[in-house]
């Protein structure tokens, strides 16, 4: 058995085969029925070695654009941040990136300890009391949340705003129906979501689902969203973008029962869209329902400090199909991560990211007005790191055009709204400069229109 | 040890963020604007390379030592894989780029659905599913979507499951609105076909079987369970949990499964880096195609790769985008770096864990004396009885001989269980190196169980109170206990 991966001679085989009191490896397989077994080798290509399986994996990452090659723009939930390198060195020592869930604390101090400052770190940002281990990403965690306020409110409808990021309204109406949710989308008017019409749409809901920035990169009246959601007594559910919350008020302080959201921003790789963490935190009051893991504290035999998975009687291998949710394997190395790029940002760093994001994002809508001649098509709202603009022909076109030039200019919004079908959503992260975008205005005024 | 927040000390940092001149002044609406700053850790560089450094050295992972933990398939994850995901070609890549600007990560893709359907022996595929128990919970969305399609959904309301599952089986079942039935396990260890036969009926939706089980144990009725399940108009569900035993020796297709979800962070060495990320694709049978996630990722006529999302029967979506990416690189260039040989690997699994089998039958009792499959199920019922000695003493005492212990207290048919699973990773020392310690430890039971009672001695922390945890739940650092730590030197948001 000569493979890098397998570790048995012809010796140890004979000697285990004896040990086991069987005449053949395919003996041991006798329970198997006959007419169940393949019966010839897998039709797979042949074993390829270290050195010829990286230049094949070089090949197909040559195939790919990636923000290395072209000058990217593009966001709409998945942003090109800046990612340090001790971030790649905590994720990759061995003891970490090759764990199991921590079953046997006292195998594991490391990573719970790491998942108990992750969790004081999501609560710090959201203002949140609880914050589980993580969940699978910015879309699941909403799904999760509806079933927590499904079973906290008995109510069975889910309000969310259409300024919510597509992808996070279609995963939460794809498990709606098991959850026996039916789920109601508000409209947005000039890009935000109004209160009142929110507050009507609330009625007998169990929760109400918004952004913040929304899907638009517009600042909503979060406040007043949150309030509308109360005076229903449907749960307020912020969905955030963690990086925003050096400058941006926390969900937990302007009244939010759950504040949850995508992580990648915060540490992650885009990597084509994963593997990232989603993060859900709420008031001390669903700490019962959350769903997944939770490390708490706690002290060993001697009195020591020390941390465990806590609260497990929510969890589906104790409480099987009482569960509060079916997650078992979550994003636990991403979320650390996470917690590794918090902690290089500290709080100062967090807000000068989001002032140099927002300071960059400013100046590239002031010269995508002036140099390329563009509309802003939600002119009165104010956005963080991210906007619209109408390109003045099918966003699609102009999309490809620019990328001709180099330039990836942004998103299509006309891919999930009727009648944006010339509008471009452009995000600009600390890692774009004002030559690039510079560059995005010139290509935009070649190219749009 | 001390929390990076008991580190920390107002106006350190380890961060410089590119700051420009001449733009524009941030301006946050002033009733949107941040009060309080987070209590974020104030660090610099070094001192957050030595807290991780140092967190890291108390904990254990495969690349550790040993780590039998039962059906959870710790086996080698390739250091080659780290290296191959973080080229700037995949970790770069932004999902919403064009297709024409990632024909190389949809390739990747499509290469690996083509892998995964001749390894389950199915017809269609979908990645998009993050871990296991979402695969599960995707797996019964279709059930319900193909039943729909049939007008049956009324009708079909029933999930069948034994009592040695997963705990997410039920648990899926459940958030997917469907009612469990149970059925028995029989004194071989095989689903109770009788108890089957009987509760089996026009009501029923489907089967959820992990096969071989959680008891290490390749179902010897499973021609018999297809007939009854079929024969019913009911759909089989696979959890491909227990993959590792079989691959390249029987498909779950051709054991007559209709829906399979696939591991790739347990069969296919995507590293569960404490607790994930995962990757849980669902394999299916052409009739359930129809409903499977979007996007679809596809191979046109022209040879180009692409997403279908015009799938009018689709269920919707189960996460973001074609799911974790960067799982499907190491799976993929896992698989190719064993091709046909997976079946070797499946091979070498199930033969370490009969010799492990073989080498501790008369230590410990042994509840189904068969020959297993890639892992088996111990009972410390014996030592219970005679010297108050439980499973859980048995495994805090395993981590002093340097051994991860193996899944205790599960699969719940068992008392006292201990399922363990060697991989094939290891080589023949080090399983009987884990046999010789388990034989001791079983001595030590009897000589001086105080000894087993008082483990692990050799840890960084003695044994954990779990129970206390879960009464006075702290799932955060306390700031307002410490003020030393508190405020941090930062400036709020200026605003205009």
């Amino acid at each position: 058995m000569t493979h890098p991966f397998l570790a048995l001679t012809d010796a140890d085989v004979e000697e285990m085969l004896g040990t086991v009191g069987v005449a053949s490896i395919d003996e041991l397989f006798r329970d198997i029925p006959a007419g169940m077994r393949l019966g010839r080798a897998l039709e797979l290509e042949p074993p390829l070695s270290e050195q010829e399986l990286s230049v094949h994996m070089a090949e197909l990452a040559a195939r790919n654009v990636d923000a290395t090659r072209e000058v990217s723009f593009l966001g709409a939930g998945i942003y090109d941040h800046y990612v340090p390198a001790v971030v790649d060195a905590v994720m990759q020592r061995g003891e970490f990136l090759t764990a199991y869930t921590p079953y046997q604390p006292e195998m594991s101090q490391g990573v719970l300890q790491a998942i108990f400052e992750y969790q004081t770190a999501i609560c710090e940002l959201t203002g949140m009391d609880v914050s589980n281990a993580s969940g699978y990403d910015g879309e699941t965690v909403a799904a999760d949340a509806c079933y927590i306020a499904k079973h906290a409110t008995g109510r069975t409808k889910i309000v969310v705003t259409e300024a919510t990021n597509p992808q996070v309204r279609q995963v939460v109406k794809t498990y709606a129906p098991g959850f026996g949710l039916e789920v109601v989308e508000v409209p947005h008017r000039d890009g935000t979501t109004d209160p009142g019409e929110l507050r009507r749409a609330a009625e007998g809901a169990a929760a109400v689902i918004f952004q913040q920035p929304n899907f638009f990169g517009c600042l909503e009246p979060t406040p007043d969203l949150a309030a509308a959601a109360n005076d229903a007594e449907a749960l307020p559910i912020a969905h955030v973008d963690p990086l925003s919350l050096g400058l941006l008020e926390a969900p937990g302080r302007y009244g939010c029962a759950i504040a949850l959201g995508e992580g990648q921003a915060a540490g992650n790789m885009p990597s084509y869209g994963g593997p990232h963490y989603g993060f859900l935190a709420a008031r001390q009051t669903f700490i019962r329902r959350m769903p997944g893991r939770i490390v708490g504290e706690t002290v060993d035999a001697a009195g020591e400090r020390g941390y465990v998975l806590t609260l497990q009687t929510r969890e589906q291998h104790i409480r099987r199909e009482k569960a509060t949710s079916n997650i078992t394997t979550n994003q636990t190395l991403l979320a650390l991560g996470g917690l590794v790029y918090l902690t290089w940002l500290g709080p100062q760093g967090l807000r000068e990211l989001g002032e140099t994001c927002l300071s960059l994002a400013a100046y590239a809508r002031e010269r995508l007005l002036e140099v390329a001649g563009l509309e802003p098509l939600f002119a009165e709202q104010a956005t963080f790191k991210e906007f619209a603009v109408r390109v003045g022909r099918n966003a699609r076109d102009v999309i490809r055009d620019a990328r001709a030039l180099g330039v990836h200019p942004g998103y299509a919004l006309g891919r999930d709204y009727e009648g944006m079908d010339d509008v471009l959503l452009v995000a600009v992260t600390e890692q774009r400069t004002p030559a690039e975008i510079d560059r995005l205005a010139a290509v935009l005024a070649e190219v749009a229109r | 040890m001390k929390l990076i927040y008991e580190k920390s000390q107002p106006g350190r940092r380890a961060s410089v963020i590119p700051v420009h001149d001449g733009l524009p002044a941030p301006e946050v609406p002033a009733e949107l604007r941040r009060a309080k700053p987070p209590r974020l850790p104030e660090v610099p560089e070094f001192e957050l390379v030595r807290h991780f450094t140092e967190l890291s050295t108390r904990n254990f992972g495969i690349d550790s030592g040993f780590y039998p933990l039962g059906s959870c398939t710790m086996k080698y994850n390739p250091r080659v894989n780290e290296r191959l995901v973080g080229l700037p070609g995949f970790a770069r890549l932004h999902p919403y780029q064009d297709e024409d600007g990632v024909q190389g990560a949809l390739e990747l893709e499509w290469r690996l659905q083509q892998i995964l359907l001749e390894v389950t022996g199915l017809d269609a595929v979908s990645l998009q599913p993050a871990a296991g128990s979402q695969g599960e919970l995707t797996g019964l969305m279709l059930v319900r979507a193909y039943y729909e399609d049939r007008g049956e959904s009324e009708q079909r309301r029933k999930v069948v499951i034994p009592d040695t599952a997963h705990g997410t089986n039920p648990a899926s079942v459940t958030m997917a609105g469907y009612e469990l039935t149970h059925v028995q396990t029989d004194a071989r260890g095989n689903i109770d076909v009788e108890d089957l036969r009987a509760k089996v009926d026009e009501h029923t939706a489907a089967l959820m079987l992990t096969n071989p089980s959680t008891l290490g144990l390749f179902d010897e009725s499973i021609e018999e369970i297809e007939r009854i399940f079929h024969g019913a108009g009911a759909l089989m569900y696979y959890d491909g949990a227990n993959l590792n035993a079989v691959c390249g020796i029987s498909r779950p297709g051709d054991m007559g499964f209709d829906i399979v979800h696939i591991n790739l962070h347990k069969t296919f060495s995507q590293p569960h880096g404490g607790g994930g990320p995962g990757g849980g694709p669902i394999a299916v049978r052409d009739m359930l195609e129809p409903f499977l996630p979007v996007p679809a990722v596809i191979r046109r006529d022209d040879g180009t790769f692409g997403l279908d999302f015009d799938r009018p029967k689709t269920i919707g979506k189960v996460r973001g985008f074609t799911g974790p990416f960067g799982v499907f690189v190491r799976a993929y260039a896992y698989m190719r770096m064993y091709g046909p040989r997976l079946r070797e690997m499946s091979e070498a699994a199930v033969l370490n864990a009969n010799y492990m089998r073989a080498r501790l039958r008369n230590a410990y009792e042994l509840p189904y004396d068969r020959l297993c499959m890639h892992e088996f199920v111990l009972s410390a019922r014996h030592l219970k009885r005679e010297h108050g000695v439980t499973a859980l003493d048995v495994a805090k005492r395993l981590m002093d001989y340097g051994f991860h212990p193996p899944t205790i207290y599960f699969p719940l048919v068992v008392p006292e269980a201990l399922m363990i699973e060697p991989t094939e990773t290891e080589t023949k020392e080090t399983l009987d190196a884990f046999c010789d310690a388990m034989l001791e430890i079983a001595r030590e039971a009897a000589e001086n169980p105080a000894l087993l009672k008082g483990a692990p001695h050799h840890r960084p922390v003695r044994r954990l109170d779990e129970v206390r945890a879960a009464k006075t739940p702290v799932v955060k650092y306390a700031f307002e206990e410490h003020p030393v730590s508190d405020e941090p030197a930062v400036e709020l948001p200026k605003g205009v």
